[in-house]
């Protein structure tokens, strides 16, 4: 049995589902979500600490880690909105140098670069500065959810994913089923963390404070169906402007997750922002191994009882 | 913008969305240039070479928008034949008293032009008191000229055809000649084609049907010559027709929350509100004389003596008579300068005993730090107001000079106070930032504690001072009338209106009804709705001219919020903007000289000659009823002697300049000087720096050579200081939050992998960085978007040096001002430090008295002496 073999088995696979509604809300509100746009964030972080201080996140580590203006690393137990920075040499005049380039070939490794600098005086080609705002993706298919033993991750009537506090009980299985590494497990109390898509803002009719704070609107709150319409338009301009990089990430229901409800507009390969090419959900192949582990209980059960019936009417050798 | 002005940069985001073409020209490739269609890095300091470099080829490319140039600006004008331009003097100006590094700038004049005198006679003991009035320079009337205040009235001669050799045009034309793509390749690092392209892309956007708009932030004021950065890209504004008219304009984003509000109701020292200018210590000066020497006879300047006898009204209410001059006598004289480097070493020399800090660093956040806090050690006492312990609060037990050994704890007589102050959350008041919009803001919360608002703590000193004053106890405890004049003395503190009604628990003063005073009324107390209404008979009162009609109507305007959409594009109902509630200041000029809009893209008002009045979205800049054709009569005076084409309300000539016959104190033009300290000299002329740069007579700290002088290789390296995004000038705001501190949880420097190599700096190591004053460490973060480029085809490295760390705090480093010196712009009295020079090296800085014999062995190799960089 291969992992695509049938759509209604997979529900990964199926774009019409309805998150919310699968979860028994009857009578429910749009599924709500993020469009993060990264063509026009100016990284100025205003998410991550707009995050911060409506959800009352603690400080994360004051460590200064020279990548770039990045000093936050990544999504964490207590780093809800992660804004990356990637310095990029690109080619002079070149819209996307092709897609077989590797994302490896586009980081910049400075001291290659100082030795480059040496062949010429001219300009070895464009910076580019991308930034690029993360959060958690708010699953079609939550694996997180799918794992959570007490409940403490349920799906919302937005259809967002959120983890309740006062539920968790820290045994960490969440924190490997994600396939983004984004749900993590607080040291100190041990529970586990996420951005909730601002649950408690969302139903007062409030956007998330990281949409609120985000300046240039690079941080989009809205109906999916709207968001991914206005996205789809966006990368068309882009392309029109000669932007050929423009690509959606995590907008298509038909991906691994079942498409995200916080996707993203990138500029480049996903790579480049430390996102995963082709993120499956880890629970998407829990049926088929548990009719697997099935076949084989029933097998081994089988053999079981085949080899107590042959044990008894058999030579009996073994502890004799 | 993007890095330091976020929030503002939405609507580049959103020009750009149109099809706006964003250019960025910094040294630095920021989070700016990321968002930017085309980043030029030029050597930091040399802006008036690249702004230069496009006046010459609008000039030299007759680019400019003819028609405007002639209507609008003095372009015609002719200047007096005792004028000698750096053309015929190697690099300076006619007029220059070298002795005292300071200009007398009568031989700049218009022709015909009236030069008022100071005061109505000669006042020999002034001129010998203010060294040939060099410390008119020092005061800087030139920031009030600036605004328009200088005369330049009388029978001015003009030439409509552009070709009088000694027309402001032909002047100009020769004056940049000089700046040639190749001279601003050679002097900015700027290859040609690249400056080639702005160029183009500038003069392209421009005209008619197009505008192009300049932004800039104290990258361009902290210089020895940066004012005139700014004047040039005001000659290049005019010459293309962009000031006046939608999209067009120079954009000052000022360094924080509300600056341009305290510009205009001024924390500084030689304006009075409304930029008025503050009296200077001429004997026997009074209300008239003054009027007379600082007003002008044409134009809305002509009107002073409404704006400030409604001032005096406003702050001495019943006691201020015509037969007092309104008590003109209370306000303070100037005798200098009292800038807050003369104030620092008036600290040292013991004359200034006691400071107040209010929301200000300047351990960290002013030029040579070190200078700054052993100033403060020699205070008698000392108040701090702030949200944390910051660095000027504790330099007495922790600061760089106790680590050196150079001041003990036990040794230092100040006393020192810190009262916690309220964030913008916990009290209400208004923003006035860049746009000249005043937002009101409501309180949120209760400040914290025993935290209170600055306007509670003023209010509530100067109700205590007062209770002493009446105090007949302590008035003779203190002496205070043995030599019988203290009553008198004592007057202009008494008789200030200081009766503000109070609100909540905290006895916290109406801040609305500080807005009400500050808006003006007329004699029955009606709140007055436009400057306009104004006299000068003392029927009238007002706490800042430009700021009348906030309050119209009883109505606090800039509390007003409706939202865009409910409105169109202008917005006129969103916040209040001085003066006038005018958004595009000189609209007049957005219209042709006949009133009609220059074209329809770009329309704003216009003459509508069927009623009789301007029209248009915005409220006309220019009076309602006065048509196109309006010729003044000869003898008019004031606003009624601007005629109909008279754009330019403020000037005297109504005229935008081009060339600036007065108010300047360095220069009618703009030259490109190298800065106090660089690796170049300048290839221009042979007058290397500014040479009215001001220099601070008792400061005796360290310059460094320059250029091609011994010992500045010593030094070979250009730094320029900045802000990031992730924190707040001198920290106070920032380094103590933990959501702030975390996302730049240190100090460091950026420099490019070249120069990583060339020293033998690594990635995340330490890096000491060295000066004449100072050497200070700092995490090293190499990257590419240091750009080394190529200056007097010699290949130079640049550093980045973020300025907001102090040693106290969470996020915590070394004070990248340290390094800075205390020569200043003359009309500013802003310091340099925007482009320094200094050397690089790797590891950390010493510790102890070995930091003092390092930065000493620095001086010995570069040949430092008293006399270096005091030159010429």
């Amino acid at each position: 049995m291969t992992a695509t073999a049938d759509p209604a088995a997979d529900p990964a696979a199926d774009p019409a589902v309805d998150p919310s509604g699968e979860s028994g809300y009857s009578d429910h509100p749009p599924r709500m979500g993020f469009f993060t746009d990264t063509s026009v964030c100016i990284g100025c972080k205003a998410c991550e600490v707009a995050c911060k201080e409506w959800n009352a996140i603690p400080e994360d580590g004051l460590d200064l880690t020279g990548m770039s203006y990045d000093n936050t690393v990544g999504l964490g137990a207590s780093t809800w909105r992660h804004v990356a920075f990637v310095e990029q040499r690109r080619p002079l005049a070149g819209p996307d140098p092709g897609a077989s380039s590797a994302a490896a070939d586009l980081d910049v490794d400075v001291l290659e670069l100082a030795a480059q600098a040496d062949e010429g005086p001219g300009r070895p080609g464009e910076l580019r500065w991308l930034m690029s705002s993360d959060v958690c993706k708010h699953c079609t298919h939550a694996a997180c959810l799918d794992v959570c033993p007490t409940g403490s991750l349920f799906r919302t009537e937005f259809g967002t994913v959120v983890v309740q506090e006062d539920i968790c009980n820290g045994c960490g299985y969440c924190v490997p089923a994600c396939p983004y590494g984004v749900i993590d497990r607080r040291a100190d109390d041990g529970r586990a963390w996420k951005c909730t898509l601002c649950y408690d803002r969302i139903g007062d009719g409030l956007e998330p404070a990281c949409a609120q704070a985000c300046p240039t609107d690079s941080i989009q709150f809205g109906p999916l169906d709207e968001l991914r319409e206005r996205a789809a338009g966006r990368v068309r301009t882009l392309h029109a402007a000669g932007v050929d990089d423009a690509r959606l990430y995590g907008a298509d229901p038909g991906d691994g997750v079942g498409g995200a409800g916080a996707f993203f507009l990138l500029l480049d390969e996903p790579e480049v922002y430390g996102l995963p090419p082709d993120p499956v959900v880890t629970t998407r192949d829990l049926p088929a191994m548990w009719r697997r582990v099935a076949v084989a209980a029933a097998g081994l059960l089988g053999a079981a009882a085949v080899a107590c019936m042959t044990g008894r009417n058999g030579t009996g050798t073994g502890g004799r | 913008m993007a890095e330091c002005h976020p929030v503002g940069f939405q609507w580049v985001m959103a020009a750009k969305a149109r099809g706006a073409k964003v250019v960025h020209i910094d040294p630095r490739f920021t989070r700016t240039s990321a968002l930017a269609d085309l980043h030029v890095p030029l050597l930091a300091g040399s802006d008036i070479a690249f702004l230069g470099g496009i006046v010459n080829y609008v000039l030299q490319e007759e680019k400019y928008f003819k028609e405007y140039v002639l209507a609008y600006t003095n372009a015609a004008t002719i200047i007096s034949e005792d004028f000698q331009d750096t053309e015929d003097l190697d690099g300076v100006f006619s007029g220059l008293d070298e002795r005292y590094r300071h200009y007398d700038f009568h031989s700049w004049r218009y022709e015909g032009m009236d030069v008022s005198q100071p005061t109505g006679e000669q006042d020999q003991e002034y001129e010998e008191r203010t060294r040939r009035g060099a410390s008119t320079r020092e005061a800087a009337r030139g920031e009030a000229h600036g605004s328009g205040g200088a005369g330049a009235s009388g029978d001015l001669r003009t030439d409509d055809t552009l070709r009088h050799p000694r027309c402001v045009f032909q002047v100009l034309k020769r004056h940049f000649s000089r700046y040639t793509p190749e001279m601003v390749e050679r002097i900015c690092g700027i290859p040609r084609e690249t400056f080639r392209e702005v160029c183009e892309l500038v003069t392209a956007n421009s005209g008619r049907e197009r505008t192009t708009a300049f932004v800039y932030s104290v990258g361009w004021t902290q210089h020895t010559i940066g004012v005139q950065y700014i004047r040039t890209a005001s000659i290049l504004q005019a010459l293309l027709g962009n000031i006046g008219r939608p999209g067009g304009g120079i954009l000052a984003l000022r360094g924080h929350a509300s600056i341009q509000g305290s510009t205009d109701i001024p924390t500084l020292f030689n304006i009075l509100p409304g930029y008025i200018p503050m009296p200077h210590a001429h004997q026997n000066q009074d209300l008239d004389a003054f009027i007379k020497a600082e007003g002008a006879d044409k134009g809305y300047w002509g009107n002073m003596r409404s704006y400030l006898v409604s001032l005096l009204k406003a702050w001495w209410g019943e006691a201020a008579t015509a037969d007092n001059d309104f008590c003109f006598d209370y306000l303070p004289r100037l005798t200098g300068s009292h800038s807050t480097y003369e104030t620092v070493h008036a600290q040292l020399d013991g004359t200034c005993k006691g400071y107040f800090l209010l929301g200000e660093n300047p351990a960290v956040g002013s030029a040579n730090g070190r200078q700054q806090r052993l100033g403060m050690a020699a205070l008698d006492w000392l108040v701090v107001r702030d949200f944390s312990l910051i660095e000027s609060a504790t330099w007495w037990q922790d600061g760089p000079e106790i680590e050196t050994g150079e001041l003990r704890t036990e040794d230092i007589a100040t006393e020192v106070f810190f009262l916690p102050a309220a964030a913008h959350t916990e009290k209400s008041g208004s923003f006035t930032n860049t746009q000249r919009l005043l937002q009101w803001r409501t309180q949120a919360v209760e400040p914290p504690g025993d935290a209170r608002s600055d306007l509670w703590f003023i209010h509530r000193l100067g109700r205590l001072i007062r209770d002493k004053l009446r105090d007949p106890g302590y008035r003779d405890r203190m002496g205070l009338d043995a030599d019988g004049r203290g009553a008198e003395r004592d007057r202009p503190v008494l008789d200030l209106t200081w009766d503000y009604p109070t609100v909540g628990d905290n006895g916290e003063p109406d801040a609305e009804a500080v807005l009400a005073e500050i808006n003006g009324r007329s004699a029955d107390g009606t709140p007055l709705s436009s400057y306009e209404q104004l006299n000068g008979d003392g029927s009238t009162s007002c706490g800042c001219w430009i700021y009348c009609g906030v309050y119209a109507d009883g109505v606090n305007q800039a509390d007003r919020r409706k939202p865009a959409a409910e409105q169109d594009w202008v917005a006129l109902e969103w916040g209040w903007a001085w003066p006038a509630n005018r958004r595009i200041i000189y609209n007049r000029a957005s219209a042709d000289p006949d009133g009609r809009p220059w074209s329809e893209r770009k329309a704003l008002i216009r003459w509508d000659a069927a009623q009789g009045t301007w029209v248009g979205p915005d409220v006309p800049d220019f009076k309602a009823t006065k048509p196109p054709d309006f010729r003044p009569e000869p003898d008019a005076t004031g606003p009624d002697a601007l005629g109909g084409t008279d754009a330019f309300i403020m000037q005297a000539d109504g005229k935008a300049w081009l060339y600036a016959p007065a108010g300047l104190v360095d220069g009618p033009l703009p030259t490109h000087y190298e800065p106090q300290e660089s690796p170049f000299d300048n290839p221009l002329y042979g007058q290397r720096r500014n040479p009215a740069r001001q220099l601070i007579p008792e400061d005796k700290e360290p310059f460094q050579p320059s250029g091609e002088a011994p010992g500045a290789e010593v030094f070979p390296y250009v730094t320029t200081t900045y802000r990031l995004t992730e924190h707040h000038t001198a920290g106070g705001m920032s380094r103590w939050l933990p959501y702030l501190a975390e996302l730049q949880p240190e100090f460091f420097c950026e420099i490019s992998p070249e120069l990583a190599r060339e020293r033998g700096l690594d990635h995340l190591g330490w890096a000491t960085i060295v000066s004449a004053r100072a050497a200070i460490e700092a995490r090293v973060l190499v990257t590419e978007r240091m750009t080394p480029i190529t200056v007097h085809g010699r290949r130079v490295h640049q550093i980045g040096l973020p300025y907001h760390w102090g040693r106290n705090g969470i996020s915590v480093g070394d004070s990248a001002n340290d390094l800075a010196h205390m020569a200043l712009d003359p009309n500013t009295h802003i310091q340099e430090v925007k482009a320094l020079a200094c050397d690089i090296r790797p590891g950390r800085r010493p510790r102890g008295p070995a930091l003092r014999e390092l930065l000493d062995a620095y001086r010995r190799r570069a040949g430092i002496t008293y006399e270096t960089g005091r030159e010429m």
